[in-house]
């Protein structure tokens, strides 16, 4: 028996000493957080500013992400008085004067989203937690946009928006501390409707390919609402996993379906793959109800037309910004960007530079890095130079409103970078539209970060 | 390990009236016929752990992986790997799906926010109770099967997992953005008692929000009871039958035994650790995407185990710890960071140096860890642990001529 005591009492008093040993362990640390809780998230207190850029490199997306990195380096050389200045120039009205932010150097991390909600939350949280970044910019993916900027408004971190085009983002998910300058898929609707109307004529019968996440989703719906006005009618709407390569299987249905326009809501790798394996299928020299098969592709992109090469001559989708567009900022950034990379810039690029000179420029206007006092000196912000023309940030749902482009691939180009010509500029006044049509809540200004 | 080996121990077990040879029971009877050192043993391993794990904020400053998330990462996927490795390393069954019970246990714990209440604990029991339902279901299905056909069985229906979260069953998992938790929903608890709603959607322990440290202390403390749970299994008469099934299934069948109630007891348990791994993900971060099911994701765990050191008890949770630590750590190395950690040396050699190392850091570090894991299994098939041991025994020989040579306490 008393062996038996001996051992019991072995164990408690190590059971004791380890509940002891992890309550001291312990203590600091709820203390420091309690500490650091009381004011906003990594406020920069040497003499730089960290920012946090979360691309995809790896995944369907890896194109546009690695071209939006070489932005993100871009502007972060410009708003350290690096380089020729690009789009820093034309920017107006701008409080940047070159070096850096509120006279801090600007330096920053990286991150690779992988094109996954997990991954991209992962990376951004050590961005955040580890490194100490500002600002969150980034991300190619509606769905990982969406869960990135929930992060942040959970931690209080500014998120500005990379390459997405959900109405979600802005609209039944938008957030405070997120903030979108690329265009969304209801704009494409109402700027490519009209076109579609005038080219296709009024009595079209279409199909639909969707990319199955939040994007596709809201592209599909808004696209069909659009060409449902006109008098199209929907055959079909067909959901496609994110990445899935082949798209024979989803192709083969269409050309029995009695349809006579496929419409591609799909991006990156994803619409290269679907594009040029509906042009193998010859489905563009089909007749279909007597007409002429088309296909259409609401969002298109430089990188994506560079991808599917011959696939994309004469087919019409809209973009947000092109590199040819004949304005001061777009001849200042493609300038500054091809000497640099030796390559013109995607929209997808022009976006995040756009992003991180907005970021920048209201930090100076507010005179301080307090995400509050940021937010407010963008919401509302109205400029010019970036590249689009007069822009506006719209303070009821942090989107940007500006001319939107309609392209289409062509025919005959001159050089490899030659894809797309834009055929009309579709004014910010037709693509407008009331931000209460989607719904949700932007949220609080003050919050309990990090 | 701990049979009667004196001669006064087997006189004393013949002449033990409980002593029954015709039951069906192993000799060994559970604690108390071991020897003290064993069990001491056992407690100075859950003492270690527990300041190792409770102590990661300090020790894991030099590595630049002290902040809460990737400590967070650390202790839900050593759970997942410890749980993977109750199957597994117990009884040599190798399945390749358990990332499914990870992606039910998130979904569940995030339906849970979304329908009862932001509390945790509901979230934890739903989410461990739904994955051992599955569990079920898919151990009485596949475990019908050894071997190769074992593991295909438990790869195909995982991916069938995945494909109906990714798009048949869209609207309960929300597809490829994921399930959140939004302002709207019922939370029909919450409620009830009144609880404000107009906070962040986080999960609270009692007020506490889980994330950032108290997150890594929930997941650190769960992982513990996991280690000493995992540790009794190993010890039991149950972990001693999971053993022979592993050692030799037929023999175990001619004795009488039928291995297949053993086998699905432990898939549910293994699966429930999985699905408590999955509501600790879904806590920390209230969000379930369906790539955490994914074949890859179950790659992954088994990719852990092996490195760790499969059948032991630390082996796979340190697994866990150096894969998670690549994929956060060296993946966001690029040339930058690696001139400043050369800047010691001059322009030249340091440029080729960092020409040499940038393929295998930043976005080539799958590359590293399959060097790494290619090292390991040729040179110790026992994982790290292995090298650990071997270590150790240099260490104590050299030291002291004493015949102790046994750290770990598993097998």
């Amino acid at each position: 028996m008393s062996i038996i005591d001996k051992k019991s009492l072995t164990r408690r008093t190590l059971l004791k000493g380890s509940a002891a040993g992890a309550t001291l362990l312990a203590t600091p640390y709820f203390f420091t957080k309690g500490a650091y809780a009381a004011e906003y998230c990594n406020m920069p207190g040497g003499d730089t500013v960290t920012l946090g850029f979360n691309v995809p490199q790896t995944g369907p997306y890896a194109d546009e992400g690695a071209d939006e990195l070489r932005a993100f380096q871009l502007a972060v050389k410009h708003l350290n008085g690096e380089g020729d200045g690009g789009m820093l120039n034309t920017f107006k009205p701008s409080n940047l004067k070159g070096n850096g932010i509120l006279g801090k150097k600007v330096a920053y991390v990286t991150g690779d989203t992988q094109t996954k909600s997990d991954a991209a939350r992962a990376s951004a949280k050590r961005m955040i937690e580890k490194d100490g970044a500002l600002m969150i910019s980034g991300g190619s993916s509606s769905g990982v946009a969406v869960a990135v900027q929930s992060l942040c408004q959970e931690t209080g971190v500014i998120f500005m928006a990379g390459l997405t085009h959900s109405n979600d983002t802005t609209g039944k998910d938008k957030r405070r501390y997120g903030f979108r300058h690329f265009f969304n898929a209801y704009m494409s609707g109402q700027a490519l409707g009209p076109i579609l109307a005038q080219e296709y004529g009024k009595d079209r019968k279409a199909y639909h390919l969707t990319a199955d996440y939040t994007w596709g989703w809201t592209q599909e719906e808004s696209i069909k609402n659009a060409t449902e006005n006109l008098g199209w009618e929907t055959v079909a709407a067909v959901r496609t996993p994110l990445g899935a390569g082949d798209f024979s299987q989803y192709l083969t249905p269409v050309l029995n379906s009695g349809a006579d326009v496929l419409i591609l809501n799909h991006y990156g790798a994803d619409m290269v793959n679907s594009l040029r394996q509906a042009v193998q299928f010859g489905m563009r020299e089909k007749q279909v109800n007597g007409k002429d098969f088309q296909i259409v592709v609401p969002l298109y992109s430089e990188l994506m037309a560079m991808g599917a090469g011959e696939a994309v001559k004469g087919i019409l989708g809209t973009a947000n910004w092109n590199w040819q567009l004949d304005n001061d900022g777009t001849r200042a950034f493609a300038k500054s960007f091809g000497e640099e990379y030796g390559q013109p810039p995607s929209q997808a690029a022009q976006t995040c530079y756009a992003q991180t000179l907005l970021y920048a420029n209201a930090c100076e206007t507010a005179g301080e890095f307090t995400p509050p006092a940021v937010i407010k000196a963008m919401e509302g912000f109205e400029f010019d130079g970036l590249g689009n023309g007069q822009t506006l940030y719209r303070d009821a749902d942090h989107q940007c409103f500006k001319p939107v482009l309609v392209v289409k691939g062509k025919e005959n180009p001159e050089n490899q970078f030659d894809i797309l010509e834009v055929v009309e500029v579709v004014p910010t006044e037709k693509v407008m539209y009331d931000p209460s049509i989607f719904g949700g809540e932007l949220g609080p200004y003050e919050v309990q970060g990090c | 390990m701990s049979a009667p080996t004196t001669a006064a121990e087997r006189k004393k077990a013949i002449s033990d009236p409980d002593f029954d040879v015709s039951t069906r029971q192993l000799p060994p009877r559970g604690p108390e016929t071991k020897p003290m050192t064993n069990v001491d043993k056992d407690w100075l391993a859950i003492v270690a752990f527990t300041v190792i794990v409770l102590g990661m904020p300090w020790w894991l400053q030099p590595l630049g992986a002290a902040y809460p998330d990737l400590m967070q990462k650390f202790a839900i996927y050593g759970i997942f790997a410890l749980g993977f490795n109750l199957l597994f390393g117990l009884t040599g069954y190798l399945s390749f799906g358990h990332a499914a019970f990870l992606g039910i246990g998130s979904y569940a714990a995030v339906w849970s926010f979304k329908l009862f209440t932001m509390n945790i604990i509901p979230a934890v029991l739903f989410a461990m109770l739904v994955a051992a339902v599955a569990a079920v279901f898919i151990g009485f299905i596949s475990l019908r099967r050894s071997g190769i056909y074992f593991s295909i069985l438990t790869l195909a229906l995982a991916q069938m997992c995945y494909n109906l979260a990714y798009s048949v069953l869209t609207p309960i998992t929300n597809g490829e953005t994921g399930l959140r938790v939004l302002r709207d929903d019922p939370r029909v608890l919450d409620a009830m008692t009144g609880t404000e709603r107009t906070g962040s959607l986080i999960g609270s322990l009692f007020g506490e929000k889980m994330v950032g440290y108290p997150g890594f202390y929930l997941c650190a403390v769960l992982l513990i009871i996991a280690f000493y749970i995992a540790l009794r299994i190993m010890r039991s008469p149950f972990g001693m039958m999971l053993r022979a099934i592993k050692s030799n299934q037929h023999r175990m069948i001619y004795t009488g035994f039928n291995p297949r109630p053993y086998m699905l007891t432990i898939f549910v348990v293994s699966g429930m650790y999985s699905g408590l791994a999955g509501a600790l993900l879904a806590i920390t971060d209230p969000l379930a995407g369906a790539e955490r099911m994914q074949w890859t994701a179950s790659g992954e765990v088994v990719l852990m185990t092996i490195l760790g050191g499969a059948g032991t008890i630390s082996g796979p949770i340190l697994g866990a710890g150096i894969i998670k630590y690549f994929e956060n750590i060296f993946s966001a190395l690029n040339d930058s960071a690696l001139s400043s950690a050369f800047s010691f040396l001059p322009p030249a050699p340091r440029e080729f140096l960092v020409t040499i190392v940038s393929p295998f850091v930043g976005e080539g570090w799958h590359l590293t860890l399959g060097i790494l894991f290619m090292v390991i299994v040729i040179f110790l098939p026992g994982g790290i642990m292995e090298g650990i041991r071997r270590i150790w025994k240099l260490v104590t020989r050299r030291g002291s001529s004493s015949s102790k040579t046994e750290v770990q306490p598993a097998e």
